[in-house]
C-alpha cells in the first residue's frame, strides 16, 4: 500500500516535471525541472530494488551533468522571447506521433507477456543482499569488456569535449573563411599606371 | 591430376628468362619510354630481345641433342577442381618455333631503329613489338590450351594497337578495327574448342588431353551442334581451326591481313608474316594428336588452306600496293602451310613456316627499305629503276624472292616442294587432287606476282616522281644489317633444314620432330615419299613445281623487265577477269552487303527504338531518364540540410517500425 | 503491489513527451538535448523494471552503460554547441541547416 503510494507520487512528478521540461519558455526552468525529474526517476529506482542506480542518477546527473547544462545555458544567453514563436508549429504532427506512440507503447506493456496479471509482483529482497556489490561482481566479471570499452568512450569523450572548445589564443592570426570567399577582384588588385 | 615436372634436362631459369626478358624491356620502355628518351628506349629493347633470340638458339641446340622439358612453374587460378597452371612444354617443335620468333623478332627490332628514327611514338613503338615478342612467345613456349589462349588473345591485342599505331591516320585506325573484329570472329571458335576441350576432358594440359583423346575417339563420342550430330573430336578440331583462321588469315577470314599493311612495315615483317599470323599453323601442328582423329577436320583444313592459297595468290596478281602484295603472298604461302597439316605432313608445314618466316620478313623488310628510300610512297607504278640506288636492298631482295617462287637451292624451294609432293602422295580423294592442283598453279603465280613487284620495283622504267628523285639512297645499316642476316637465313634455311636437321625424315619419331608431332602411319604421306625415293635433292629438274616457278618468272621477266604494252594490253582483253582480281573478289563488298550493313541496320534499330524511343523519350511519361529525373527531383527536397528534419525522420521511422512489429505481433 | 506494466507506463509516458519535446523545441539545442535524456531515462526505467521482476542483474548493468554513453554524449554534445555558438551566435536549430550536400 505504501509501495503504491510511493510509486503514484513519483511517477506523477515524473511526468509532471517532464511536462514542465517541454513546456517552460525559460530554458533555466527546463534544466530546473529536469532535475526533479530525475530525483523522481531515482525513487522509482530505490522502489525496483536498484539502489545503486537512484543513488549514481541523483550523483551523476544531478550532480554533474545537470551542472554542465546549467552552466552552457548561462553561458550562452539565449534570446528567451525569440525561443517561443512559431512552436505550436510542429505540435500537430508531433503530438499525434507521440500520442500514436505512446497508445502503443501501453498496448503492449499491458497486455501479453508483460500484462498486470503475469508480473504482477517480485519478491523484495532484505537488507543482506547489497545491490551494489552484486552489480560489481557482474560488472568486473562478465561485462569486463563492455566495461573498459566505456570507459574508452568517456576519455574520448573527455578529450572531444576539451578540443571543441578550445579557445583560440586571442593574439594568434586567424582566417575568416566566409571573408575569404567572398572576396573580389577589385579587393585585392589595383592597377598601377606607370 | 596436374602432370608435374618430367623431364628436368633444360635450365628453367633460362627457360623463364627467354619470355621474361621482352616483357622486362617493354614495361621499362612502355611505362617510362617519356622519361629515358629514344636512344635508351631502343638500346634496351634491342639488348633484351637479342639476349632473348640467343637463349633461344642456346636452347634449341639442347632440345637438338635430346633434351626437353615438361613443368608448371606457378598456378594461374584455381577454383575448386578446376586449376589452371603456368607452365612450359618444350620440345623440338617449341624449340624451332622460338628460335624462329625470336631471331626475326632480333632483326625486325635492329631494323626499326632506322625505320622508325624520329617518329613521335618511337619508344613505344618498341614497347610494342617487345610486348608481342613476350606474347608469341607465350603461345608457343606454354604447356596448356589455356596459355595458349593467352598468348593468342595477347597476340591480338598487340597486332591491333601496331596496325594502329600511326592513330591519328583514319585508315589505320579502321584497319586495326577490322582486325579485331575478325579476329574476334575467329577467336570466339577458338574460345568455343577450347571450353569444349574442358568440358570432355576435364584438363586443358596438353598431355592430359592428348592422352585421353585416344579413348574419346574410342567410345565414339558424339554431340548435336546445331541440330546435327557430329563426333566430339571433329567439333573441338573444327572450333580449333575457326580460330586458326581467323589467326592466320584463311579464306573467308582473310580480309583484315592485308589492310593490315596499314601498319608500319617493321610489324608487317614481324606479325603480319613471321610470326603472329603463323600461330595458326602451329597450332594444327601441335594439337596433331587431336586432329589426326578428324579425317573430317583434316579435311576441312586441306579445303581452306588449298582455296586461300589459290584465290590470295590470283589477286595478287594485280595488286599495285608492293606491301599487299607480299600481304596476299602471305596469306596465299599460310594456305600452304596449312594444305601440309592437313594433308598430315606437319612437319613439312612447320618447315614452310621456319624458312617463311626468314625469306617473307625478309621480303617485308626489304620492301620497307625501299618504302623509306622513296619517302613513304608504296605504289609499285611510282617506282622503277631502283636498282643503282639501293644495292644492298636489291640483292637481299632477290634473294628473298626467289626463295619466295621455290628456286632452288633457296630456303622456299625445299618446303614447299615437299607440301607439294605431300599432298600429291596423301590418298583423301577430290580433296588432296583439289588441294595439289591449287598448289601447283599457286606456284606459278607466286612466282609471277613476286617478280612482276621486284622488276617493277628495281627494273622497268623509271617512274619515280621528280621531287623524291633527290632522296633515293641506299637505307643506312641498321637497316640493311637485318636484311642480311635474314638473307643468310632465307638462302640457307631450306638446306639447313634438309639436311642438318633432317626435318622431312618419313618416321617423324626418328627425325627431327622426335615425338612432338604424332602422326598415323597410314596418314603419313612423307613415308610414301621416302618409299618412292623422290625427295632427294637433285629430283627438282624433273618437278612440276619447279618449272611452273621458273615460268612464272619468266613471263614476268618477258613482261615487266622492260617497259612493254603486255600487261595493258591483257587486262584490257580480260576486263571482267581484272576487276574481279583488282577488287580482292569482292570480299570486302560481300561482307559490307550481308554483315556489315545489315548489322549497322539492326543498331539503328535499337538506337532509334531502344534507346531514343524507350530510354530517352516516349514510352511512360517522358522515358525512363526523364522519369529518374523527376523522381530525383522529388527525393531531392528530403535532402533539405535541417538536422531537425532528420531527427523527425528518425523518430517517425522507430514510430512506424514499431507499428508495423505491433501490429505483426 | 505495483505490477511491472506500470512502471513500463512510466517509462511509455516520459519517451512520449520526449519526443513532442522534440518536436515542439527549435529554437534551442539545449532543450533537444534535455529532451533527449528524458527518453533515455524513460529507457532506463524499462531496464530497471525489468531486472527486478526478472531477477536479472543485467538489466541494471545496461542503465550503467546506458548512463554513461548518455554522459558522454552530453559532454560532447555540449561542446559542440558552445563550439557552435562562437561560430554562428545562435543555437536555434532552424539555422542548422548547413548539411545540404
Amino acid at each position: 500500500m505504501l509501495e503504491t503510494a510511493f510509486f503514484n507520487l513519483f511517477g506523477g512528478l515524473a511526468i509532471a516535471a517532464a511536462l514542465g521540461v517541454i513546456l517552460s519558455a525559460n530554458t533555466m526552468h527546463s534544466v530546473m525541472w529536469l532535475i526533479l525529474c530525475f530525483f523522481n526517476a531515482s525513487g522509482l529506482f530505490f522502489l525496483l530494488d536498484a539502489e545503486f542506480l537512484g543513488i549514481i542518477l541523483i550523483l551523476i546527473y544531478v550532480g554533474a551533468v545537470m551542472v554542465l547544462f546549467m552552466f552552457v545555458v548561462m553561458m550562452l544567453e539565449v534570446n528567451v522571447a525569440k525561443k517561443r514563436e512559431g512552436w505550436l508549429q510542429y505540435l500537430p504532427v508531433g503530438g499525434m506521433v507521440s500520442l500514436i506512440l505512446f497508445i502503443e507503447l501501453v498496448a503492449a506493456s499491458t497486455s501479453g507477456l508483460f500484462g498486470s496479471e503475469k508480473m504482477a509482483t517480485a519478491a523484495h529482497l532484505g537488507k543482506e543482499v547489497s545491490n551494489t556489490e552484486e552489480i560489481g561482481k557482474v560488472l568486473y566479471t562478465q561485462y569486463l569488456l563492455a566495461f573498459e570499452i566505456a570507459a574508452i568512450i568517456l576519455l574520448v569523450a573527455l578529450v572531444g569535449a576539451i578540443v571543441l572548445t578550445l579557445r583560440e589564443r586571442k593574439d594568434a592570426k586567424y582566417q575568416n573563411i566566409s571573408k575569404q570567399v567572398q572576396v573580389r577582384k577589385e579587393d585585392r588588385l589595383r592597377k598601377v599606371s606607370m | 591430376m596436374v602432370l608435374e615436372t618430367t623431364e628436368m634436362t633444360l635450365n628453367t631459369t633460362e627457360l623463364l628468362a627467354i619470355p621474361l626478358l621482352p616483357l622486362l624491356g617493354a614495361l621499362v620502355v612502355g611505362l617510362f619510354g617519356w622519361a629515358i628518351k629514344d636512344t635508351l628506349s631502343h638500346w634496351i629493347t634491342c639488348v633484351c630481345v637479342i639476349l632473348s633470340a640467343l637463349l633461344s638458339i642456346d636452347v634449341f641446340i639442347q632440345v637438338l641433342d635430346g633434351a626437353e622439358f615438361y613443368g608448371n612453374f606457378w598456378t594461374w587460378m584455381a577454383a575448386g577442381d578446376f586449376v589452371v597452371q603456368i607452365g612450359m612444354m618444350i620440345d623440338p617443335l617449341t624449340a624451332i618455333m622460338m628460335m624462329t620468333v625470336t631471331v626475326v623478332s632480333a632483326c625486325v627490332h635492329i631494323y626499326t631503329i632506322g625505320y622508325m628514327h624520329g617518329d613521335a611514338g618511337y619508344p613505344r613503338f618498341f614497347a610494342y613489338i617487345s610486348a608481342f615478342t613476350f606474347s608469341m612467345l607465350v603461345l608457343v613456349m606454354g604447356n596448356s590450351f589455356f596459355t595458349l589462349f593467352f598468348g593468342w588473345e595477347a597476340v591480338g591485342l598487340f597486332s591491333y594497337l601496331l596496325i594502329g599505331f600511326w592513330y591519328k591516320k583514319d585508315s589505320a585506325n579502321v584497319a586495326a578495327m577490322k582486325a579485331f573484329i575478325v579476329n574476334r570472329v575467329g577467336d570466339f571458335g577458338f574460345a568455343i574448342g577450347i571450353l569444349a576441350v574442358w568440358y570432355y576432358f576435364g584438363t586443358v594440359d596438353y598431355r592430359e588431353v592428348f592422352a585421353a583423346v585416344p579413348a574419346l575417339v574410342e567410345s565414339a563420342s558424339s554431340m548435336s551442334f546445331l541440330g546435327w550430330e557430329i563426333d566430339t573430336i571433329t567439333f573441338i578440331c573444327l572450333a580449333l581451326f575457326v580460330g586458326a583462321m581467323g589467326k592466320s588469315g584463311q579464306v573467308p577470314l582473310h580480309i583484315w591481313l592485308p589492310d593490315s599493311m596499314e601498319g608500319p612495315t617493321p610489324i608487317s615483317a614481324l606479325i603480319h608474316a613471321a610470326t603472329m599470323v603463323t600461330a595458326g599453323v602451329f597450332m594444327v601442328a601441335r594439337l596433331s594428336p587431336m586432329f589426326e582423329f578428324s579425317e573430317v577436320a583434316l579435311a576441312v583444313v586441306i579445303i581452306v588452306g588449298a582455296v586461300t592459297a589459290f584465290m590470295c595468290a590470283t589477286i595478287g596478281l594485280v595488286q599495285n600496293d608492293i606491301k599487299r602484295v607480299i600481304a596476299y603472298s602471305t596469306c596465299s604461302q599460310l594456305g600452304y602451310m596449312f594444305v601440309a597439316c592437313g594433308v598430315s605432313a606437319y612437319s613439312a608445314g612447320i618447315f614452310h613456316l621456319m624458312t617463311h618466316a626468314y625469306f617473307k620478313a625478309l621480303l617485308f623488310l626489304a620492301a620497307g627499305s625501299v618504302i623509306h628510300a622513296v619517302m613513304n610512297n608504296q605504289d609499285i607504278r611510282k617506282m622503277g629503276k631502283l636498282r643503282k640506288f639501293m644495292p644492298i636492298t636489291y640483292a637481299t631482295m632477290l634473294l628473298a624472292a626467289l626463295a619466295l617462287s621455290g628456286v632452288p637451292p633457296f630456303a622456299g624451294f625445299w618446303s614447299k616442294d615437299l607440301i607439294i609432293e605431300s599432298a600429291m602422295l596423301r590418298e583423301m580423294g577430290w580433296v588432296s587432287e583439289f588441294a595439289y592442283y591449287a598448289l601447283l598453279s599457286g606456284v606459278f603465280m607466286t612466282a609471277f606476282y613476286t617478280f612482276r613487284m621486284f622488276f617493277l620495283t628495281f627494273h622497268n622504267s623509271d617512274r619515280v616522281p621528280v621531287e623524291t628523285k633527290s632522296h633515293l639512297h641506299e637505307s643506312p645499316k641498321v637497316i640493311t644489317i637485318p636484311l642480311v642476316i635474314l638473307a643468310v637465313g632465307a638462302v640457307v634455311s631450306g638446306i639447313w633444314g634438309v639436311f642438318m636437321l633432317d626435318i622431312t625424315n618419313a618416321e617423324i619419331v626418328q627425325g627431327f620432330f622426335r615425338d612432338s608431332i604424332f602422326v598415323m602411319d597410314e596418314h603419313n604421306p612423307l613415308i610414301t615419299l621416302a618409299l618412292h625415293g623422290s625427295h632427294a635433292w637433285y629430283h627438282f629438274a624433273f618437278t612440276a613445281p619447279f618449272w611452273l616457278a621458273i615460268g612464272g618468272i619468266g613471263l614476268a621477266y618477258a613482261m615487266y623487265f622492260r617497259e612493254t604494252k603486255m600487261p595493258a594490253k591483257i587486262a584490257a582483253t580480260f576486263p571482267a577477269i581484272y576487276t574481279f582480281l583488282l577488287n580482292k573478289w569482292y570480299w570486302d563488298e560481300m561482307y559490307d552487303r550481308f554483315i556489315v550493313r545489315p548489322t549497322r541496320r539492326l543498331g539503328a534499330f535499337f538506337w532509334k527504338t531502344g534507346d531514343l524511343g524507350m530510354i530517352d523519350q516516349g514510352m511512360i511519361h517522358g522515358g525512363v531518364v526523364n522519369t529518374v529525373k523527376n523522381g530525383a527531383a522529388l527525393l531531392r527536397n528530403i535532402q533539405s540540410g535541417m538536422i531537425y528534419h532528420y531527427a523527425y525522420a528518425m523518430v517517425i521511422g522507430v514510430f512506424g517500425l514499431l507499428t508495423y512489429l505491433l501490429l505483426n505481433a | 503491489m505495483v505490477p511491472l506494466s506500470s512502471f513500463l507506463i512510466i517509462g511509455a509516458a516520459l519517451f512520449s513527451i520526449g519526443i513532442v519535446g522534440l518536436f515542439l523545441n527549435r529554437k534551442n539545442v539545449i532543450t533537444i538535448l534535455m529532451c533527449i535524456e528524458l527518453m533515455l531515462l524513460a529507457v532506463n526505467i524499462n531496464f530497471a523494471a525489468f531486472s527486478h521482476f526478472l531477477g536479472d542483474i543485467s538489466g541494471q548493468i545496461m542503465v550503467f552503460f546506458v548512463l554513461t554513453v548518455a554522459a558522454a554524449e552530453v559532454a560532447v554534445g555540449l561542446a559542440i554547441l558552445v563550439a557552435y555558438y562562437r561560430q554562428r551566435r545562435s543555437i536555434a536549430i532552424e539555422d542548422i541547416n548547413t548539411l545540404q550536400g
